[in-house]
């Protein structure tokens, strides 16, 4: 007879990706006997993990893949700007300094590191990006688990955590059709945000969240999270907050990843359905603006937008995975778009007639600015005179969302009394903490890492 | 469908482009971002760049049941095998890849055959060893025109592949690089030497990268013994049978043991391998090749060990038989893999250094 699934097990992991790993692999490590439960299937394990590709670590000296330094200050400076200060100050330094050490330990437990990919050099002195992204990492990291004597249980979705006098006493969970109850010895969130949820996505943001596209997993539901703030559970930041991006209209419900961005709005014009421009185009260099246009696209009518080029402008960007709509004339794009061909083409005129001659130079803030437009377009503003015309449908992406729980130093979940005895978060479950709003690349991974190691630690000394 | 696998590869390596992930593991990526707007003649060349290592499959967010339902390892075996039938000369032989199995069973008993009604009708008077068996003059009948046939008709294939890609001058610098990624197989190194994601799913390793190693080299240590013993019987008049310490033994035997351990491996690890991820209706032909291989290692190992007992009455045709039956496949079969494979590495390198 196989053994159930319940027995035998001290620290319950809830999640399946980079946090919920590197916290079984940790807590394996310290002598723990750990069961995972992945709320998605085997094909789809690892949450939004699988989409990623590199992590932000501070280092004192280039290695094999970072470039030059990147010290602390400067690391968290550079979170202060993307958050406006909405940062806790110590548990941001802690994720700082501890990501120098988890380069080698990522290693150590089979990850490869290569050298920053095309396309994204900027990154190439504060990222360390995973050969092969982070599904490669995740491979690494389930074999890892699974040695370290980790059982790992797919399509197992945890429902509730019964927390009575600040200790989680039981956890319910349905696996293969049936519901399961289980008393672990410790518990570690790490199960994600809850972008995946159509019904609470509503809540926060209104009708408007049906027509936005979520960029990475479809099993982030947030029914954990959700049921420890229902118990009392302290939370940080707030349901409105969420990395939020304009991709291609054309992707996929979930799990769009990578390839659906769109980096051509500096080069563009963009318009609402009703062919109207509404915010400036070249405001800031794109990766400074890439994280502002989910929000205000999601403003528009039906949260959809148009990015229009022209064909000098057509090969300035990295390509996302859809063709653009091609045509010789605006009028003719305009109709391929389902946008208002008249007004369409006086907008374009319109644009046209405010872009002035001047040195343009596509990647630094060129100051080629539209005179006597509303809104501007202050770099980059070149007439769209060089047929053919390319279009691009634009939908609000959602990354991830930052309402979370609020942790100590120890991962510790803070309930309404103080900290929960054995209840452990890590992740993007916890992350808002640190980042409150914003986003500065990799370094969610760099959360997750090192949270999750500190939670399986943590959870380890607790059951020894 | 043949138009088909171009266009469907066309969609997978456009979400490559997108995405960029996998560009540390192989010489594959790489070429696929060098430009926007990739060609027909460049998209075929990636499919004889690709060594099956199959790491980007298993790193990728992308396969089913993703709906973007990527499998760039298969699509591109598919492609490559296209490649090869679509150049092969003469082309009414191409179907004898998709027979591939039979082809080689068929041309392994023929042979046989052949060599065992040889021996019984046309043995020669005299002779020592071998030469007792078959003349020398015979055996060079038989096999001179069967390799000179097959050399000419790779050299033909190679050329319309090389006009199909559009393949240009190649510098010294180019075939330098080409060839120091074939002699160290560094694109099954995984970019970092881990290896592949071959006979254990998404487990990197570095058996398939030895045992093909094994494989080529023990070839050519083979190929070496023959022209060895070619040198010896023609330009210091010495015949065979040669001693245990000659060059043609120890280069024959040598080779042999790599070979056959070689391609015992590559069976064996191909047995593991998910089908699925490679040109599914071609792998009992590929099967069958490297059965082919391993029986014309073995059978002459065989022979160098049992000369003496007898056995060479039966191992002496199967040997023969064999080493004629691959001969005669050499550019009909997955052993013409290596001729593309390095024309790909070539055109790679001048297509990189001109970019």
């Amino acid at each position: 007879m196989l053994p159930s699934p319940e027995s035998g097990s001290e620290i319950i992991v809830i999640g399946g990706g980079n946090a919920a790993l590197c916290a079984a692999m940790s807590a394996a490590e310290a002598g723990a006997r750990v069961q995972l439960l992945e709320a998605a299937p085997r094909p789809c394990r690892g949450g939004n993990s699988r989409h990623t590709r590199n992590f932000r670590c501070m280092h004192k000296a280039p290695n094999a893949v970072l470039t030059d330094v990147y010290g602390e200050e400067e690391y968290f400076d550079d979170l202060l700007k993307v958050t406006a200060g909405h940062t806790d100050e110590r548990l941001a330094k802690l994720v700082i300094r501890a990501s120098e050490g988890c380069y080698a330990w990522m290693q150590a437990h089979g990850v490869y590191f290569q050298p920053s990919l095309s396309g994204a050099l900027s990154l190439a002195r504060t990222n360390a990006f995973f050969l092969g992204g982070g599904t490669a990492l995740l491979n690494a990291y389930y074999r890892k688990a699974r040695a370290l004597g980790v059982t790992i249980l797919y399509e197992a979705e945890v429902s509730h955590l019964d927390v009575q006098e600040d200790k989680v006493r039981e956890l319910v969970f349905t696996h293969e059709g049936r519901s399961r109850r289980i008393s672990p010895r410790a518990v570690i969130a790490a199960s994600g945000g809850f972008e995946s949820n159509p019904g609470w996505l509503a809540e926060a943001w209104g009708p408007a969240a049906k027509n936005f596209i979520t960029r990475g997993t479809a099993y982030n539901q947030g029914m954990v999270l959700k049921d420890l703030l229902d118990q009392g559970a302290q939370s940080v930041s707030d349901p409105a907050q969420c990395h939020a991006v304009a991709i291609d209209g054309r992707a996929p419900k979930f799990d769009g990843g990578i390839v659906t961005r769109l980096d051509c709005v500096p080069f563009s014009i963009v318009v609402n359905k009703n062919a109207a421009r509404f915010y400036d185009e070249g405001e800031d260099v794109w990766p400074k603006r890439y994280a502002i246009w989910g929000r205000l696209v999601a403003a528009q009518p039906d949260q959809i937008a148009y990015a229009i080029i022209d064909s000098t402008s057509l090969e300035l960007f990295m390509p996302s995975v859809f063709p653009p709509e091609k045509a010789d004339t605006i009028e003719e794009l305009a109709v391929k778009l389902g946008l208002p061909p008249q007004k369409l083409s006086q907008t374009v005129n319109a644009y046209n007639a405010a872009c002035a001659p001047g040195r343009f130079h596509p990647s630094e803030m060129d100051g080629l600015a539209t005179k006597g437009l509303t809104p501007p377009k202050s770099n980059w503003a070149r007439a769209l005179t060089t047929p053919p015309f390319y279009g691009y449908s634009l939908r609000t992406g959602i990354t991830f969302t930052y309402l979370g729980l609020k942790v100590d130093e120890k991962a510790r979940v803070q309930g309404a009394n103080g900290a929960v005895e054995n209840l452990w978060a890590a992740g993007e479950i916890m992350a808002g903490s640190i980042l409150g709003q914003g986003y500065l690349a990799g370094i969610g991974m760099t959360i997750g890492t090192v949270f999750g190691r500190i939670a399986g630690q943590e959870a380890a000394n607790y059951v020894r | 469908m043949s138009g088909d696998i171009m266009l469907e590869t066309r969609r997978q390596i456009g979400i490559c482009n997108a995405c960029r992930y996998c560009e540390g593991y192989c010489s594959v990526f790489p070429s696929i971002n060098l430009k926007r707007n990739i060609s027909d003649a460049d998209i075929l060349n990636l499919a004889n760049l690709c060594h099956n290592c199959r790491g980007c499959y298993y790193a990728c967010q992308y396969i089913e049941p993703h709906e973007f339902a990527l499998n760039l390892p298969k699509i591109l075996a598919e492609l490559r095998q296209k490649s090869w039938r679509d150049h092969v000369w003469p082309a009414a032989f191409s179907s004898i890849f998709h027979s591939g199995a039979m082809a080689a069973g068929g041309a392994l008993i023929a042979g046989f055959a052949l060599f065992i009604w040889q021996a019984r009708m046309l043995r020669p008077e005299s002779g020592e060893g071998f030469y007792a068996a078959i003349s020398h003059a015979m055996l060079l009948a038989l096999f001179l025109p069967a390799f000179m046939f097959a050399l000419f008709s790779v050299a033909i294939s190679l050329r319309r592949y090389w006009k199909s890609i559009g393949g240009g001058r190649i510098s010294p610098g180019d075939f330098l690089f080409a060839l120091r990624m074939a002699a160290g197989m560094r694109d099954l190194s995984g970019g970092h030497g881990q290896g592949c994601n071959y006979e254990d799913q998404d487990r990197y390793s570095n058996a398939r990268r030895w045992f093909h190693q094994a494989a080529m080299y023990g070839f050519g240590l083979c190929f070496a013994a023959t022209c060895a013993g070619t040198v010896l019987h023609y330009g210091f008049d010495l015949k065979a049978p040669y001693a245990l310490t000659s060059l043609p033994k120890l280069l024959g035997i040598s080779g042999g043991v790599l070979l056959c351990a070689g391609t015992l491996g590559l069976g064996w690890l191909k047995l593991k391998a998910d089908r699925n991820l490679g040109a599914a209706a071609l792998w009992g032909g590929e099967m069958a090749f490297v059965v082919l291989l391993f029986t014309v290692s073995l059978s002459g190992l065989a022979l160098a060990a049992f000369a003496a007992n007898g056995l060479t009455g039966f191992l002496l045709p199967l040997h023969l038989g064999a080493v004629l039956a691959f001969f005669l496949l050499v550019p009909y079969s997955k052993m013409i893999h290596g001729f593309y494979r390095f024309a790909a590495l070539l055109h790679d390198a001048a297509r990189s250094r001109s970019a």
